[in-house]
């Protein structure tokens, strides 16, 4: 297919641009396979590039023969563009609206970007399983890098390579496969040096109405476990969620079948409730009644706070578990790739200093959403103004951001990186010129060949020229747990993200800026100070040789 | 001393209010304070609790381990002991009845409180402010604005300062006859001059009006002020209140200017509720913010059901109103309430504030609360409950003013040369009766109580510790860029003040502070700069020339820090406690507070 079907007006002059809180722009309309662009020919105004993959939908108004297109995007903004005439306003909105709604994926830009840097990094290659094994093997060797998945036919969703206990050997393993949802088998998620404890997680058991079990299951949890210790399941669904799941073939783990483990449910809500919930709140951010009353209901009544608390609380007790109770913990939903994933990388975070780095960050991301097959594209298609029936979308990565970022207000000292690298990655997971959001799973993304055909995103974060601007100077690595707090009082709405296009954020930019600027100023003060030493010890020294010579 | 019965009691539990934590410690029950000494030996927490700043003791229900004694503070602490003997704990809660409750001015704090100055000292404390080169600062007396000695003995309004500032063309007579026409003779005087455009802010109480009455001489009061500003060819007349309230007051003889009366008016109510709906909504605040195991469900919807931040916007809210008609509009306004001490005094500070950066800094901040607040005659003394308690009057008026304040610091982060917890601490001592300025209803009270030769200045002792409520990010050349503040008003950007209501709940604070990071890297890198100084001058004596500080900057490792005290992680922490009042700060990051319980 030519994109060029698609575009019936590729541009238009005297077009204006309105965003909230700029100036108006002026300027020239154009569409190109995957962009709109705004250019108003001068070199002082900045232009507009968007991506036809960040927009979430579009509205069009006519007064006269003047058009109105409302574009609304998947990063929250909303920008207006009014286009002089009826007929060029009409075919720019309907290519935009067939441009930003390609079904296929080979389409989309990341497989057209060229990067105008020089890849020294390949992102591709930065975190691979292998890398994490030898990590893991220095501490323990309890562990083994399996290959049974290699073709991704035990499950699906699942690496290549998976770690599970020594003992298990892959034939158990495709057993366990068989008895949980999607062939998720427990596998490692984290290992916790300080005291050997581990977190591993999976998707539901398929035990059904007549209960049914799985020795190799049962063997291969309790490999985990040292002798006479309990473990702790933490089912992220309500104990009736759970149960109904039954119906439907899946269900828990019975305590008679699981006798060293004891079974804690969470509430943490599915995919579609938390699509809802994002709807609701972005409605509310964007809401331009000044009344408080107003505001404070909505914000309620879109359970988005809610769902922050629920999530960084089961992670909080599954961190608990394992450094207080000094437990092994399996963390399990239904599919074992949302809300398990939420709750494994958050206590990752609390519990692991490296995962508070930018590497360690990315590392994470890496292993506990792309590896373990949180489905981006499926989750990510659409975001809070779509208007489409929803599919599968569900704000799961953003929320897990938002929890991150609720630690990092709580912590402003124990990361590497600050707020901006978490939007930067809300950004890219709902639309990027980089591959590494694609797909739904390893298995996806090596069909459509993107570590050939795209580029990684962490190619070009971890360009020290992007670094810098994700870089926290506050930074002081310490090597704590860090238990947030999970009081309403505590958790604050993530601005950054939900009023970023609502508010002028210059005073509050100013402002960090100078921090920056204090803090910079403090080590080039003690540079100096240590030269002038060094110079003067050195003096002194000579001084007093030649003292000693009289 | 006559009234503690029993000085001292150990074994004394005390509960954490969020979570099932408890120390074990020691009480301690003095004239002017209670303190808990926790008994382990290594952290060894204390806690000071001014009797002042207790508003009210509750001894509840015999248990198992004890007797539990409540204890609820003004500054917002909650305090759960537990004492093992039912005898003593009926003893310090009788002592503490009748402690709290001081009969006369002269049991007050302020009087026994000795900082360890001499006269001389203290009479400098209390020269520090100084409203008349305030109101020249302003540029008044001026063509147009005079100081009047009508008040000079308080004859004609008891409640307002000595010295007052009304328009030339206002000659005594049309004064007096208009202060008979205002609620307890608080006539229409200047409390703030924006001199650019010489536009007068004026603040009175409700005109006696009724339904039909009128008075030629307040008519012509409000005619002087406006003729005073050629900018402008009427006024605004805003009342703070909402128009019911206004409406239902006309019934009592009282109400608000009718606008054929008065030549050249606009008139506006802003809807800024009464003291006891401030009250009952703090009260809701509170009840809500103090539930253990909140839901966020419960949260949110308490904080809308006490409406705690909807007045937080209305005062907010008017004042905007007030700064954008002096300052673009170029219009004089006139503001009142009903006795024009409450709304009127958060509406003009708060205006002010936003209209002037001087009112940002901590020394205009604190000129501000002097001229607005405390010679203005807000009733401090009933509204923060200090004396003969009549709980009708008590009201957080200049708690919401604080509060708006923090709002703004939290928009503008630059534009404040003091951080949070200036303001916190002035919320502090407005309840500690510590210091003498707030101590009364009025001047002339403070007058009578010989406040200034019996006690001490707050200002003194907050700017002798200036450097702990400094604002690190502050740039005085914000305010060339923004000299008028225009702040949101969109309600998403209003929120919860923690630090204030949940300051003494370290549980639920930020584990590390941005704040006091960054005032560290402050004052490091002040010393830092003198330490440079030095060297150079050692250097010099070698005959060595140095080079200025940008051009050399040698690669050091980056842990590497030479200089004592350098280092955030050295110092962060320790260096601010004392100064924040008895909070400890955690100690760095173990800390872990139940973040989660488990369910089956």
């Amino acid at each position: 297919m030519e994109f060029a079907e698609l575009i019936k007006t590729p541009r238009v002059d005297g077009v204006v641009l309105h965003r909230p809180f700029m100036p108006t722009v002026e300027g020239t309309l154009c569409l190109t396979g995957h962009h709109l662009i705004l250019s108003s020919r001068q070199d002082t105004t900045e232009e507009l590039w968007l991506l036809h993959a960040n927009i979430d939908s579009t509205e069009k108004r006519f007064v006269g023969s003047l058009g109105t297109i409302i574009v609304k995007c998947k990063d929250l903004r909303v920008i207006q563009l009014d286009i002089p005439g009826m007929e060029e306003c009409l075919n720019i909105a309907s290519s935009i609206e067939a441009l930003s709604t390609l079904d296929s994926v080979s389409l989309m830009y990341p497989f057209f970007y060229r990067p105008l840097f020089e890849v020294i990094e390949d992102g591709w290659q930065s975190f691979v399983p292998e890398e994490s094994f030898k990590d893991l093997e220095s501490m323990t060797d309890e562990w083994r890098l399996s290959e049974v998945n290699k073709d991704f036919s035990l499950c699906p969703s699942y690496p290549s390579l998976l770690t599970v206990p020594k003992d298990i050997d892959d034939e158990s393993l495709c057993k366990a496969a068989s008895f949980r949802h999607g062939g998720r088998f427990p596998v490692l998620s984290y290992y916790h040096k300080k005291n050997a404890m581990v977190m591993m997680r999976a998707a539901q058991p398929l035990t059904g109405t007549n209960g049914r079990r799985c020795k190799e299951d049962e063997k291969l949890i309790n490999a985990t476990l040292c002798a006479g210790k309990r473990g702790y399941i933490i089912d992220t669904r309500t104990i009736a969620v759970a149960q109904q799941a039954k119906a439907r073939g899946g269900g828990f783990e019975q305590e008679a079948n699981y006798p060293q483990w004891r079974r804690i449910h969470k509430a943490i809500e599915r995919s579609n409730v938390l699509q809802d919930s994002l709807i609701k709140l972005v409605e509310a951010c964007n809401d331009q009644s000044h009344s408080m009353d107003r505001w404070l209901s909505k914000l309620e009544a879109s359970n988005w706070q809610s769902n922050v608390k629920e999530i960084l609380t089961t992670a909080c007790l599954a961190a608990q578990c394992i450094d207080r109770e000094g437990a092994s913990v399996l963390v399990h939903g239904t599919e074992g790739t949302d809300s398990t994933l939420q709750v494994t990388s958050l206590a990752q975070i609390i519990l692991d200093p490296a995962c508070r780095t930018i590497r360690g960050f990315e590392a994470l991301i890496e292993r506990e959403w792309l590896q373990a097959g949180h489905p981006f594209q499926q989750r990510c298609a659409q975001s809070a103004y779509s208007n489409g029936k929803p599919r599968s979308e569900a704000p799961v990565f953003l929320l897990f951001l938002d929890c991150v970022w609720q630690i990092l207000r709580q912590f402003p000292c124990s990361f590497q990186f600050n707020e901006n690298l978490l939007i930067m990655l809300f950004e890219h997971a709902y639309a990027s010129q980089f591959g590494t959001f694609l797909g739904n799973c390893v298995a996806e993304r090596g069909k459509l060949q993107l570590s050939q055909k795209t580029v990684s995103l962490w190619s070009w974060v971890n360009r020290p020229q992007e670094l810098e601007r994700f870089l926290n100077p506050l930074y002081e690595p310490n090597n704590l747990v860090i238990w947030p707090s999970v009081a309403p009082q505590s958790l604050l709405l993530w601005e950054g993200v939900f009023l970023r296009w609502n508010r002028s954020t210059k005073c509050l930019d100013e402002a960090y800026q100078e921090m920056v600027h204090i803090i910079e100023y403090n080590k080039e003060l003690q540079n100096k100070v240590n030269s002038l030493r060094r110079q003067l010890a050195q003096l002194e020294t000579e001084d007093k040789m030649v003292a000693d010579l009289k | 001393m006559e009234h503690i019965r029993t000085p001292k009691v150990e074994q004394v539990k005390l509960l954490d209010r969020f979570s099932n934590k408890s120390v074990i410690g020691t009480l301690h029950l003095t004239a002017t304070h209670l303190i808990f000494v926790e008994s382990n030996s290594t952290s060894a927490q204390e806690i000071w609790i001014l009797h002042h700043h207790i508003a009210s003791v509750e001894k509840l229900s015999l248990t198992t381990s004890g007797c539990p004694l409540l204890i609820q503070c003004r500054n917002f602490r909650l305090v759960h002991f537990v004492i093992p003997r039912e005898r003593d704990c009926h003893d310090i809660y009788s002592s503490l009845l009748r402690l709290l409750r001081p009969v006369s001015y002269d049991e007050l704090y302020a009087f026994s409180y000795n900082p360890k100055q001499n006269d001389q000292q203290r009479e400098e404390g209390w020269q520090l402010i100084d409203l008349a080169a305030e109101f020249e600062r302003m540029g008044v007396p001026c063509d147009q604005w005079q100081l009047t000695d009508v008040n000079r003995e308080y004859k004609v309004c008891e409640t307002y300062p000595r010295d007052l500032y009304v328009p030339i063309t206002a000659s005594k007579p049309i004064i007096v006859g208009s202060s008979k026409f205002r609620s307890k003779g608080r006539f229409p005087v200047l409390t703030y001059f924006y001199q650019e455009k010489k536009a007068a802010v004026c603040r009175c109480s409700q005109p006696l009006s009724g339904f039909s009455a009128r008075c030629l001489e307040d008519e012509h009061m409000l005619q002087a002020i406006s003729k005073s500003n050629h900018n402008s060819r009427y006024i605004y007349v805003m009342d703070t209140r909402p128009k019911l309230n206004a409406l239902a007051n006309r019934a009592a003889g009282k109400g608000y200017e009718n606008e054929d009366n008065y030549s050249n008016i606009r008139f506006q109510f802003v809807g800024i509720e009464n003291i006891h709906v401030m009250r009952g909504s703090l009260q809701k605040l509170l009840e809500v913010v103090g539930t253990r195991s909140l839901s966020m469900t419960d949260y949110l919807v308490g904080l809308e059901n006490s409406g705690w931040l909807r007045h937080i916007k209305a005062i907010m809210d008017a004042a905007i109103f007030l700064a954008k008609a002096v300052t673009v509009e170029g219009a004089s306004v006139l503001v009142h309430c009903s006795d024009g001490w409450d709304r009127t005094a958060q509406v003009c500070a708060l205006g002010s504030l936003l209209m002037d950066p001087y009112y940002r800094t901590i020394k205009g901040f604190m000129v501000l609360i002097e001229k607005d607040w405390i010679s203005f005659g807000h009733k401090f003394a009933d509204r923060c409950d200090q004396l003969d308690p009549d709980p009708k009057e008590v009201s957080p008026i200049f708690t919401q003013f604080l509060e708006c304040v923090w709002q703004l610091t939290e928009q503008f982060p630059q534009a404040f040369e003091f951080s949070e917890w200036f303001l916190i601490q002035i919320h502090e001592h407005v309840h500690s009766c510590q210091f003498g300025n707030f101590l009364g209803n009025s001047q002339r009270q403070r007058e009578v109580l010989q406040l200034k030769e019996r006690t001490y200045s707050l200002w003194a002792h907050l700017l002798s510790e200036k450097q702990n409520y400094l604002n690190p990010v502050y740039s005085p050349s914000f305010a060339e860029s923004h000299p008028v503040l225009e702040p949101s008003t969109q309600a998403c950007h209003f929120k919860f003040w923690r630090n204030m209501y949940h300051q003494y709940d370290r549980s639920m604070h930020p584990r590390q502070s941005i704040l006091k990071q960054v005032l560290t890297f402050k004052e490091s890198n002040r010393e830092l700069e003198g330490t440079v100084q030095a060297l150079k001058t050692k250097l010099q004596k070698f005959g060595v020339s140095t080079s200025p500080l940008k051009e050399d900057a040698p690669a050091s490792t980056d842990g590497e820090r030479t200089v004592e005290g350098s280092s955030a992680t050295e110092n962060g922490y320790g260096e601010l406690t004392g100064s924040f009042g008895s909070k400890n700060e955690p100690a760095v990051v173990t800390l872990e507070f139940g973040v989660a319980r488990m369910t089956c």
